[in-house]
């Protein structure tokens, strides 16, 4: 069988594209790092590929706002992204990847690509880096969790990952479409305040999807758990656990081919 | 064409009597000593002409300390007790000749390079390297530790013909976040200091994605001035990369960021006392994206092989870049074509200049069009600024008017070695004397919460220490991801490619400034033996370490300084011999002291950071520090001396004296670490940690509490010293070279196989085991019961004191 093209997304201050590509490459992708330049310029196209994936880092430094300044390329590059979204084919966008698809309004999703969401310092005020217990929504259409269990374990790390909504309203459309895709939990599956919600997002949301499904974007970094010595308590026995993150690339994968 | 510049004029100093003369250093920052000044002297009257300001610059640049390590480097009378003798060369004689000893093979370059370098595998390297960035971070804590980090990853970048940075490691030594005594002027708060080095670190380190996933943390009053900031970073490059050339003819291609005025005299300003005066300009400007772009463009050339050498523009800017890379041949450079941040420098500025995110690359002329293109696609700035020759000098001009020209073997070995005088006297009796009686229990509770051993959590987090997927080992651990692990294990898939291969490796680091007040011989075999025993708990291999030695010390001028310096020095070569641990690159910083309040001398306590690599042949082998469950054996590796010399036990009393631990035979120790990788390497290991300071109690309290499983110790079994009869010496002892180790029982057989049992092997016995309940219970020598603590209580105590002084 064919191994689908992946596109990871690389611009200056990317850099999580490595470990990305590698989760691609271990079940069966064929993953390329494409600079935004090379969009622009025309030399690669986006509707080559059968997957994009916008990986974690500090795009531009972050300056003015976390993801901003790619978010507005991607708005003004990949013109051909809706078209890329709207033929069913998958999208991820990890940490500043979920950050540029939120502020280039890709989500939550809305018929005009109008932004609605944002992100803000982390309640803590600091930049944090640790393991969080996930809630994967089961009613939610995501393509990259077939398989997976509802409680899930990911690190995160970010200084700017607090979701903010434009309003109240957004969060029952949320709601009411199945797009938060993943929420911050408790290790028994509650919702609760800090550190569980490491960022303080409204409704402890960690991630969100298209009401189709094959778009998701995350807080937490997948690609940091595709081995089984990646959980931090590996050398514990009774802590031995599958590596979920690399289900979801090879769900994106297996759904391109 | 701009106005020509006033300092390619004459630069006057041939007729100037010594008076003279260090006044126009002291008022250029040039740190030039008589006798330097007497050398350029002679030599511009030989030329029969006036210097140019930008040759004196760029000679008091490269003649610095911080680039020529003159003080290690140069004869030193030493008096040690009656005896006196001539070390010609400290480095060559300490340092140097021990690695040249112990010969290995897999040691790939050594001292010369940006880096040390190491075989990983058949096909990679492992490239390392540690600096400090003291004086910038005394001043601006925040730019001066951002620019450490910038620094020592271009370091690795600029080694062999490029490295990818897959690790940072970072280490400081500050005052205590509470003090509350008096300051100069000009002087930050030592909490102040922390939290902006902190930052700095964090912001430059996570937005380069690299992972910051070892160091450590030392408080003492003596840094409140003069604190240390040691920055580490490892690379990994293909080994075909390792070695590099210039030929005469390829260009002098300058990458990256722009020059502008900021980090001007940063090279001669760190061997000068921090004061009030200090330039600001000194301190450079960080810019971790730029400094990204140049890595990702950098590497996609090499792997294009499109240069034959680079290097980094460190202190003193293009002139020691440049500088070092023409040494064998000669360069030409024309500043003109230098791009700025702003147009009104003057030359010796372009010239001189430590702006950050820099690199010099030798550029084979038919391979420019392709490099130019491989920049361009990252946005990152190219230009050629000049050429390497065959004429042996280095030739600057800027729009026509030379501003340098000076013969390349007077510019790097044209250096008057000064002779230096060092005094070390042998301390006297070491019977304790002092402090406070404290029950054990009290004891221990304070010692916990100690800020030399209390928890970095609220450091570690903020730095993202799991960018590029391969930290399998991260320095929080157990069951809630916050106990304190003695290393981290990388495995670096992200870099080589190859998710295959299990292989990885472990940085290490010792550190122990109290010993050093003691005796610093034995302090830098106690840190060497640290560093390594902390990598053989998480399964490194302790049989293909190598060692960096970061020194950073008050004046060499004071020969009471210099002697404990040479005393450092000849431990780290005993230590090096005695492991067969070769040192593969070292730094030193001098001149850490500055004037308190009072306007007397505050030097810093002699500091040594031995930081330690070595391959973990699979990590999925790799072991913590946790206990892993009740009904467990617990061994003690190594032998318990009374050795409270220095301790932290002897911190929490206020008592002084005693024995400093001694390592007095390294084959020993190293014969124990050796069983026990072969042991971790067989899965006969559940957990190990090392003991340091606080000794077994400390030990035993961490790894229960982290693994949230209790234990029972019994003193009696400890392989000890015969003499010794009381509990505390048992409990608190730093003696080195010991590890405590949980097996299972089914394992205990096979496990003790891994040991030897003759005169010269280390000694291993069983000391207790490991309990459901979680308390730390300890029985003495009578068979009664010392200590049953909460391990709860024991990690609150743990866990407070810091977030308690910074939040």
């Amino acid at each position: 069988m064919k191994a689908p093209k992946i596109l990871v997304l690389r611009a200056a201050g990317t850099n999580c594209e490595l470990e990305t590509a590698n989760a691609f490459k271990l079940v069966g992708g064929a993953p390329e790092l494409v600079h935004i330049s090379e969009l622009k310029s025309g030399k690669k196209r986006l509707m080559d590929f059968g997957v994009l994936a916008i990986p974690g880092g500090f795009s531009y430094g972050d300056d003015v706002g976390a993801g901003r300044v790619l978010a507005n390329q991607v708005r003004h590059t990949l013109t051909d992204l809706r078209q890329f979204v709207r033929l069913g084919r998958p999208v991820i966008g990890i940490c500043n990847g979920f950050q540029v698809l939120v502020k280039a309004g890709i989500l939550p999703h809305s018929n005009a690509c109008d932004q609605n969401a944002s992100f803000t310092f982390n309640d803590s005020g600091k930049f944090e880096a640790r393991w969080v217990h996930l809630r994967l929504n089961t009613q939610s259409s995501c393509l990259f969790f077939k398989g997976l269990p509802e409680m899930i374990e990911l690190p995160v790390a970010h200084g700017e990952g607090k979701l903010v909504l434009k309003s109240p309203r957004h969060l029952e459309d949320l709601k009411k479409t199945k797009s938060i895709a993943l929420q911050y939990v408790t290790e028994d599956g509650k919702l609760m305040g800090y550190p569980h919600n490491p960022n303080g997002s409204i409704f402890n949301i960690a991630g969100l999807s298209n009401p189709e499904g094959n778009v998701l974007g995350l807080m937490p970094h997948p690609e940091r758990f595709i081995a089984v010595n990646h959980h931090p308590n590996w050398t514990r026995q009774t802590y031995r656990k599958a590596a979920v993150g690399l289900e979801m690339f090879r769900n994106a994968v297996v759904h391109a081919r | 064409m701009s106005a020509p510049t006033a300092d390619a004029a004459e630069f006057a100093i041939l007729g100037k009597d010594a008076k003279a003369l260090r006044a126009l250093g002291a008022e250029r920052h040039l740190s030039l000593s008589d006798l330097e000044w007497s050398a350029i002297q002679a030599h511009f009257k030989s030329l029969r002409r006036e210097p140019t300001l930008a040759e004196v610059e760029t000679l008091a640049q490269t003649w610095s300390e911080h680039c020529k390590h003159k003080t290690f480097t140069s004869p030193i009378r030493f008096t040690e007790g009656r005896k006196t003798r001539l070390i010609k060369n400290l480095f060559a004689e300490t340092i140097v000749a021990a690695t040249e000893s112990v010969k290995k093979s897999w040691c790939l370059s050594l001292f010369e390079d940006n880096a040390g370098v190491v075989a990983f595998g058949k096909k990679w390297a492992l490239a390392f390297k540690a600096e400090t960035h003291n004086h910038p971070s005394a001043l601006e804590p925040y730019g001066g530790s951002e620019t450490g980090v910038g620094g020592v990853v271009r370091d690795v970048l600029g080694c062999g013909l490029g490295a990818k940075p897959v690790l940072n490691t970072d280490t400081f030594c500050v005052g205590r976040p509470d003090y509350a005594g008096a300051l100069p002027e000009g002087a930050h708060h030592p909490a102040r200091t922390l939290r902006g080095v902190i930052a700095g670190v964090r912001d430059y380190g996570n937005r380069m994605g690299i992972p910051t996933a070892g160091g450590g943390l030392w408080f003492d009053d003596d840094y409140r001035l003069n604190p240390l900031v040691f920055c580490g970073t490892v690379g990994v490059l293909p080994q075909w990369a390792v070695k590099k050339e210039v030929k005469p003819g390829d260009l002098i291609v300058a990458v990256g960021g722009r020059t502008g005025r900021d980090g001007l005299h940063g090279a001669t300003f760190s061997s000068a006392d921090l004061g009030a005066d200090a330039p600001s300009s000194a301190v450079q400007i960080g810019h971790a994206i730029q400094e990204k772009r140049v890595l990702d463009a950098l590497l996609a050339a090499r792997d294009r092989r499109l240069y034959r050498s680079v290097t980094d523009c460190g202190a003193g800017g293009f002139s020691s870049a440049v500088g070092e890379l023409g040494a064998k041949c000669g360069a030409r450079v024309r500043l003109e074509d230098a791009p700025l941040k702003v147009a009104d420098l003057d030359s010796w500025e372009i010239w001189l200049s430590e702006s950050q995110e820099r690199m010099v690359l030798a550029v084979p002329p038919k391979n420019l069009k392709a490099l130019q293109a491989v920049f361009a696609a990252e946005h990152c700035e190219l230009a050629v600024i000049g050429e390497f020759t065959r004429t042996g000098r280095l030739l600057v001009t800027h729009h026509e008017r030379t501003v340098v020209d000076l013969d390349m073997k007077f510019l790097h070995k044209g250096l008057p070695r000064a002779q230096r005088d060092a005094v070390w006297q042998a301390p006297g009796s070491s019977k304790p004397s002092g402090g406070a009686t404290l029950k054990l229990a009290d004891a221990l509770k304070k010692m916990v919460g100690h800020l030399n051993v209390c928890s970095r959590e609220w450091v570690i987090r903020q730095y993202d220490h799991e960018v590029q997927g391969g930290t399998v080992i991260k320095p929080l651990q157990g069951v809630r991801h916050d106990g304190p692990g003695d290393a981290c294990v990388i495995w670096p898939h992200a870099a080589t490619g190859d998710m295959k291969d299990p292989m990885g490796f472990s940085v290490a680091h010792g550190m122990n400034p109290e010993y050093g007040r003691l005796d610093p011989y034995w302090m830098a075999l106690a840190c060497a033996d640290e560093a390594l025993r902390n990598l053989t708990c998480v399964g490194a291999d302790p049989g293909r370490a190598a060692l960096l030695d970061n020194f950073c010390w008050a004046s060499p001028e004071d020969p009471r300084q210099l002697g404990a310096l040479v005393r450092a020095a000849e431990g780290c070569r005993d230590a090096a011999k005695g492991y067969g641990a070769p040192f593969i690159s070292g730094k030193d910083s001098l001149f850490n002291q500055s004037k308190d309040e009072k306007g007397k001398d505050l030097p810093i306590p002699g500091t040594l950071l031995v930081s330690a690599i070595a391959p973990v042949p699979d990590t999925t082998k790799a072991v913590t520090m946790d206990f892993k469950g009740p009904g467990n054996a617990l061994y003690l590796i190594g032998r318990t001396n009374d050795e409270l010399g220095g301790s932290l036990y002897h911190k929490v009393l206020g008592r002084a004296g005693g024995e400093v631990p001694k390592v007095t035979s390294p084959a020993t120790a190293l014969d124990g670490f050796k069983s026990l990788h072969a042991a971790i390497n067989r899965g006969l290991v559940q957990s190990a940690h090392d003991l340091s300071e606080g000794g077994l109690a400390l030990a035993a309290a961490e790894m229960g509490f982290t693994g949230e499983f209790g234990c029972l110790l019994d003193l009696d079994e400890l392989p000890r010293d015969p003499r010794i009869y009381t509990h505390d010496v048992l409990l608190f002892s730093e003696s080195p070279s010991r590890i405590l180790v949980e097996v299972r029982p089914e394992d205990e057989s096979a496990f003790l196989r891994h040991f030897g049992k003759g005169a010269k092997s280390a000694p291993v016995r069983r000391v207790g085991s490991t309990m459901a309940n979680p308390i730390l219970k300890v029985v003495g020598l009578d068979g009664s019961v010392l200590l049953e603590e909460p391990l709860k209580e024991l990690k609150e105590a743990w866990q407070k004191t810091l977030p308690g002084m910074l939040e």
